[in-house]
């Protein structure tokens, strides 16, 4: 392969005017976005702040935007992205940045929170333990959304996020609909509670941007709609 | 932004305008067929309670659905919060309604 270069426009934050910084990056096969900015961090600037694990799709802290899209940057090929041979990173959008391209991710691990994103267990040791049905429509729907690894790429995604401050986001309410489906967890009340509050499921608007970019194609969006009628089944029974 | 209340109220009047919307284009196109003239309209509204119903139950839910959904609108696009977005909110569903139902009672009572 003939020596080429990747121009990779970096926006380092929190400053956003004038924190466009171009780097020349060797290109090379079977890149990633993540590749390019440790090769700037290692070989330019080590003083260019970002965050990464696991690097294969697992640990969810690599996440970016990349030409304005929200996307893990550890399993995104940089050939994929390129326009020309040129690619902008940025900071993951919604959250408040703290360094270049480290953003500020308590928001959205409060939020998980706020939704009743935790277990609520009724038993004690001495009991037998829950059987779960794999196959009933609960489980089913339980599953479906389990997977969900916190990268926050749904939240960045989310225009609802960014317009209104409260709105628990689609990461969190998905959680809560996995735990409503859980025969295991004994929180229906203070989940339909949490998710009806002020930043609750019904400000969704259900335009799917979530599930459009959720890289482990997971559907907050469908998980949302659940919550919209449980509560609304709530909504009837109790005048709430 | 949007209460739990708020949103159900705006989908329970999207429910009952269903059949209203439908009702009013097909006795719209139905009505029109023969050349309807609108002495002959006025005549077959005015007095009548079941137009006075059936547009009054209109107007009412179609302000308040509109109310809700530009409430919402001006929150997330103009940032409008607390009393204000609330004041915005009623004013809208006020007016929305005082101008639906000036109509309505035009066309049967007045
Ligand atoms: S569907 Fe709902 S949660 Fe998903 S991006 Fe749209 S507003 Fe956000
Ligand atoms: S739902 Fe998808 S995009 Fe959102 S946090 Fe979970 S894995 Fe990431
Ligand atoms: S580095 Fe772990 S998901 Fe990308």
């Amino acid at each position: 392969m003939t020596e080429q270069t990747i121009k990779a426009i970096i926006e380092r934050g929190p400053n956003p005017m004038g924190a466009r910084t171009q780097f020349d990056v060797p290109a090379y096969d079977n890149q990633t976005v993540l590749d390019v900015v440790s090769w700037v961090q290692q070989n330019v600037d080590p003083t260019l702040s970002y965050r990464f694990a696991c690097r294969v799709g697992m640990c969810g802290s690599c996440a970016m935007m990349v030409n304005g899209v929200p996307r893990w940057t550890c399993r995104t090929h940089i050939s994929k992205v390129l326009v020309g041979n040129e690619v902008t990173i940025a900071p993951l959008r919604n959250l408040p940045v703290v360094k270049d391209l480290v953003v500020d991710m308590d928001a959205f691990f409060d939020k998980w929170i706020a939704a009743e994103g935790l277990h609520h267990g009724a038993l004690t040791r001495e009991d037998p333990i829950a059987k779960v049905d794999p196959t009933s429509s609960a489980r089913v729907a339980s599953d479906a959304g389990v997977e969900c690894i916190n990268c926050a790429v749904c939240y960045a995604a989310c225009d609802t996020v960014s317009t209104n401050q409260e709105y628990l986001g689609p990461a969190a309410l998905q959680r809560a609909w996995t735990l409503l489906n859980d025969t295991k967890d004994n929180g229906r009340e203070k989940i339909l509670d949490a998710v009806t509050g002020a930043g609750g499921c019904q400000n969704c608007h259900s335009m799917g941007s979530c599930t459009a970019y959720c890289p482990n194609e997971l559907d907050p969006m469908s998980a949302i709609a659940g919550l919209k009628r449980e509560s609304a089944k709530s909504f009837f029974r109790k005048g709430r | 932004m949007l209460s739990m209340r708020l949103y159900m109220l705006q989908r329970i009047t999207a429910v009952a305008m269903a059949p209203l919307v439908l009702g009013h284009l097909l006795v719209m196109i139905y009505a029109v067929q023969g050349g309807l003239s609108t002495a002959e309209i006025l005549g077959r509204t005015k007095g009548s309670f079941f137009w006075f119903l059936f547009y009054g139950t209109f107007v009412l839910a179609a302000s308040i659905h509109g109310a809700i959904g530009l409430r919402t609108i001006v929150s997330e696009w103009a940032g409008l919060k607390g009393v204000a977005l609330n004041c915005f909110g009623w004013l809208t569903y006020v007016g929305l309604f005082v101008l639906g139902a000036r109509a309505v009672w035009a066309v049967t009572f007045a």
